[in-house]
């Protein structure tokens, strides 16, 4: 889902490639306890439990000493500071390849360095390449796996959503009226001037912004063809700017309106203070949600760390750091309830107003399908 | 033996870059996911998503070779009147020489940034009253790209047409001339005949130029994909389907069918020029 990250480092993408050939042709050199019957053990725990709790689990991953992270750009969700807190805390030392590669160049990289150390331990993914790629991953439910909302997990942890947000209307208040609903920009005020993130049929976001369309038309989950026809309707009215935003059009002022996740406008007003008044609304009750997926590589060199690495981004500090961010973690709601949300961040996050909407498998599939039957005639 | 050493460099070179693509190509078209013989992907040709881009590209690469054409010969007639070796012909070779590479994202990048909804041009004539932002006709491929792509096609056709316009010979016209003939004549029965192989010939290499530009529009237009190459992109970059890779590889196969058909007509015609003007 990084496009905008991944599309920007062509040349970086390159050169990993390079280094991974290189990697490939060095012999693969053991890690500290790699063999020992305690990692054995680690790579088939589904739980800090079956390691004997939490402090063998710390202990363990000590001793491997080490933990390989991939695609995680320090500037996205807070990362930095995430890895940074991960490290101070456990006195692991974290590898971080590749920070702007795309979600299938970290499946790519897995498959390439499998049995090597420097493979990558755990993934940070898009729903669909993670949804493809589950024969990777290794099951493992962190202590706090029961506050993830049922739809956002596999039940066995294969596979758990971690941070996310909502797709959001992001504007130049200087230079349009705001927005109150999605209809509202298909008045002449916005005539050229609404930008989608993608092509929703190449980027997950702006696949997001069709449903968000679709659901403010009056459109569902299982049928999202009033968020195509909105499109059409938006494009007819000339409204409809064929140009994909980056965060230079925005600041150029070449795309005032885009519909993009929450966390990336608001980072981009963040950004733009002083220049630009960049607004960020989630339209009342077309709340959409997109999450990222964490799962921990079944032949990750570090079982050990692997494990440690979600309990600690699943616990209520790392948890915290991703809102810091921006991004709204998957724990959200069980934090609020409980009280241990860092509460001036969460005041931050834009207001959304309805419930959440979050696409099954076979929902995806089928707007999918639709929209690649139907994106091109309507706004061609 | 040694002149086939020498050329040996070659074949590798059209081995690695044309011959072996071209095989990825025409075998993955034929392959499912799982690598198992399919028609499938030429079926999928069929979607009308797939079948209107190959429309547009095709009227696309038409239009701009029309166009390129007649004001591209119209250019080199005018050029290959002015003195040979002078100044101005040499500039205007050289500058064509330059224009007709200034193609893909640095072309792409110029139009935004003149006639772009903030674009100079657009944001001089709102200054006189004309406001023309919220126009998004430079996005639209029937519009922006025939302008875009015409800018690389004409000075295409003076650098490729020029050589077929100095054939013509001033003793030609003066014989006409002597007979009686007037301009119309002359064009009409002397210098149209003796150029037409040519200039058909240039503008079929316009449209196979067209015809596989990609980065212009892919700099240009994010969102539908109208024309077959950024359909092919698509399938192999788009992160919500996956899997399409090899019916992606089924449309490049379209294009290679359809360049050459193209191809064919341009040799046959190279042929006739070569013996017409006698070079």
């Amino acid at each position: 889902m990084k496009t905008r990250m991944a599309r920007r480092s062509g040349v970086a993408a390159l050169a990993a490639v390079t280094l991974i050939g290189i990697a490939a042709c060095s012999p693969p050199t053991s890690t500290s306890g790699g063999t020992s019957t305690g990692d054995a053990k680690a790579a088939s725990a589904t739980s800090a439990t079956d390691l004997g709790g939490m402090a063998a689990l710390v202990d363990q991953a000590k001793k491997e000493g080490v933990l390989n992270v991939i695609a995680l750009p320090p500037d996205w969700a807070n990362y930095g500071a995430i890895i940074k807190g991960f490290q101070a805390k456990y006195g692991l030392q974290v590898d971080s390849a590749q920070p702007d590669a795309s979600s299938a160049d970290e499946i790519t990289a897995a498959k390439n360095l499998k049995g090597q150390s420097k493979a990558p331990d755990v993934f940070d993914l898009g729903a669909t390449v993670a949804n493809a790629n589950t024969t990777m991953f290794a099951p493992y439910k962190v202590a706090t796996f029961n506050d993830v909302p049922a739809l956002l997990k596999d039940p066995n942890g294969l596979r758990v959503s971690d941070y996310g947000g909502y797709m959001s209307i992001g504007y130049d208040a200087g230079k349009v009226p705001a927005p109150k609903t999605v209809a509202d920009l298909l008045k002449p005020a916005y005539k050229g001037k609404v930008a989608l993130n993608g092509d929703p049929t190449k980027a997950g976001s702006a696949f997001s912004g069709v449903v968000m369309a679709a659901l403010s038309q009056g459109g569902t989950a299982d049928d999202i063809s009033k968020g195509v026809d909105f499109f059409k309707a938006l494009k007819t009215a000339g409204n409809f700017l064929p140009v994909d935003p980056t965060p230079a059009t925005i600041a150029s002022g070449q795309t005032p309106v885009v519909f993009d996740w929450d966390y990336l406008n608001v980072a981009q007003g963040k950004k733009l203070t002083g220049k630009m008044n960049w607004k960020t609304v989630v339209p009342t009750g077309a709340v959409v949600g997109g999450y990222y997926v964490q799962a921990i590589n079944k032949a990750a060199p570090h079982p050990a760390a692997a494990r440690l690495w979600e309990e600690y981004l699943y616990s209520d500090e790392g948890q915290n750091l991703w809102l810091k961010g921006a991004a709204r973690p998957v724990r959200e709601a069980a934090m609020v309830a409980a009280g241990t949300i860092d509460k001036a961040a969460y005041a931050a996050l834009p207001k959304a107003a309805g419930t959440p909407v979050f696409l099954t498998k076979e929902q995806n599939d089928k707007a999918n399908a639709y929209l690649t039957a139907n994106w091109a005639k309507a706004i061609g | 033996m040694g002149a086939l050493l020498g050329v040996l460099p070659f074949f590798a070179y059209t081995a690695i870059f044309l011959v072996i693509p071209t095989l990825i190509v025409v075998v993955g078209a034929f392959l499912d996911g799982k690598n198992r013989p399919t028609l499938g992907n030429l079926s999928a040709l069929a979607q009308p998503q797939i079948v209107s881009a190959f429309v547009h590209s095709v009227v696309l690469s038409a239009v701009t070779a029309v166009l390129g054409a007649v004001f591209g010969a119209l250019l080199a007639y005018a050029v290959s009147t002015a003195s040979e070796g002078g100044l101005l012909r040499r500039m205007m070779t050289s500058l064509c020489g330059v224009l007709a590479q200034f193609g893909g994202v640095t072309l792409a990048f110029a139009f935004v940034a003149t006639v772009g909804s903030e674009g100079f041009l657009t944001l001089w004539l709102k200054n006189i009253g004309i406001d023309l932002a919220g126009s998004t006709w430079l996005y639209e491929p029937y519009k922006g790209l025939i302008l875009v792509y015409t800018y690389f096609q004409i000075p295409l056709m003076l650098i490729v047409f020029l050589p077929a316009v100095e054939g013509l010979r001033p003793q030609w016209r003066e014989a006409a001339e002597s007979l009686g003939a007037s301009t119309w004549h002359y064009w009409r029965h002397v210098g149209g005949p003796i150029l037409a192989p040519s200039f058909i010939g240039a503008m079929l290499l316009l449209f196979t130029n067209a015809f596989s530009a990609y980065a212009t529009a892919a700099a240009l237009i994010s969102q539908g994909s109208p024309i077959i190459p950024l359909q092919i992109g698509g399938t192999l970059s788009s992160e919500v389907i996956l899997g399409q890779e090899n019916i992606g590889k089924a449309m490049a196969l379209g294009m290679v069918a359809i360049v050459a058909v193209v191809m064919t007509l341009y040799v046959v015609l190279e042929r006739r020029t070569t013996r017409w003007l006698g070079r």
